[in-house]
């Protein structure tokens, strides 16, 4: 019971990404052509209200459901791990019009072929796990 | 219910989608799309050759419930709350897609040309998606994050890693969209 409220929370991320087209392959493809801005729109806003709602949560008006601080991780300090693991990622993204959350969201609604990408995917990240400690990060 | 059958416009979809972020926040988790995909490398047992693999992985159980969540999310969607509305691209879009082969563009949400059964038994298609595929999971996994770890809630957090992963996931679609698909289709 206790992981219903997870399931609860993906569904709406599920209805929300496809209502919004943010799993369009085109509007990606529109997006990096500059041709459109309602990817920019949605992105944009999306940060905007996430801003706000931490900075709220910073000042302990929003607390967490176990009463704790609202607590986002670190990421870790560095440029190499994030500019060219950024660049390989946005290879993919704009190649197959999915970043991971969508891929799973275009299953569901019947795009079947996403199985062979996310299989792709899962590989490409046990290949990441092996080769990480060769890499500049 | 027109609202809602309807594609939604971004500034409703932007709001609802840190709200994802917020809620996860709230269950005392943190919104990552792409961490289950690390999961599962140790679900199947990366983890006996791989130190990074070697984790409780159960602690993870309820990112793979989100995950489930969403493709279900995505078949409720799909089934019950769409009408047959086109995506409203950009008509220079659809002229330059056709241009390369694209078909219908807007018609569906990923383009059959890359997605239907024959692209994916064609040894062009099946490549593509598997290249695709690696990249995403590679380069996810290399930044540290995706679309929703580093765009939403690294920037979100105001955090610097973020903005230099984003910065890198724009260069890379530009140069995949402008240089690499012309090229591919």
């Amino acid at each position: 019971m206790k992981y219903l409220k997870f399931l609860l929370v993906g569904i709406f991320f599920g209805i929300v990404l496809v209502k919004s087209e943010a799993v369009s392959w085109y509007r990606i493809y529109e997006m990096f052509r500059f041709q459109s801005f309602h990817m920019y729109g949605i992105i944009g806003t999306a940060i905007a209200s996430g801003i706000l709602f931490l900075q709220i949560s910073k000042r302990g008006i929003v607390k967490s459901i176990k009463g704790a601080d609202i607590f986002v991780p670190k990421k870790e300090k560095g440029i190499t791990r994030y500019i060219i693991g950024g660049i390989i990622f946005g290879f993919g993204w704009a190649l197959i019009g999915a970043c991971p959350g969508p891929m799973y969201i275009l299953l569901g609604t019947g795009v079947y072929s996403m199985i062979v990408v996310i299989i792709a995917a899962i590989l490409g990240t046990y290949i990441y796990g092996v080769l990480k400690d060769k890499l500049p990060h | 219910m027109e609202y809602i059958l309807n594609p939604w416009p971004w500034y409703v979809s932007g709001p609802l989608i840190s709200l994802v972020m917020a809620l996860l926040l709230y269950f005392g988790k943190t919104f990552g799309m792409s961490s289950n995909l690390r999961t599962m490398c140790s679900i199947i047992g990366a983890g006996k050759t791989t130190s990074f693999f070697k984790f409780n992985w159960k602690e993870q159980i309820w990112n793979l419930i989100v995950v489930l969540g969403a493709i279900i999310g995505g078949f409720i969607t799909t089934h019950y709350l769409s009408n047959d509305s086109l995506t409203d691209l950009n008509p220079a879009t659809v002229v330059e897609l056709q241009n390369m082969g694209f078909e219908n563009s807007g018609a569906t949400l990923v383009p059959n040309e890359m997605y239907s059964i024959e692209a994916l038994t064609s040894p062009k298609g099946l490549l593509l998606l598997i290249l695709g595929g690696l990249l995403v999971g590679f380069g996810t996994r290399y930044a540290g994050g995706c679309t929703s770890g580093h765009a939403i809630t690294g920037l979100s957090s105001l955090q610097k890693p973020s903005l230099i992963a984003v910065i890198g996931f724009f260069i890379g679609g530009l140069i995949m969209t402008n240089f690499i698909l012309p090229l591919i289709f």
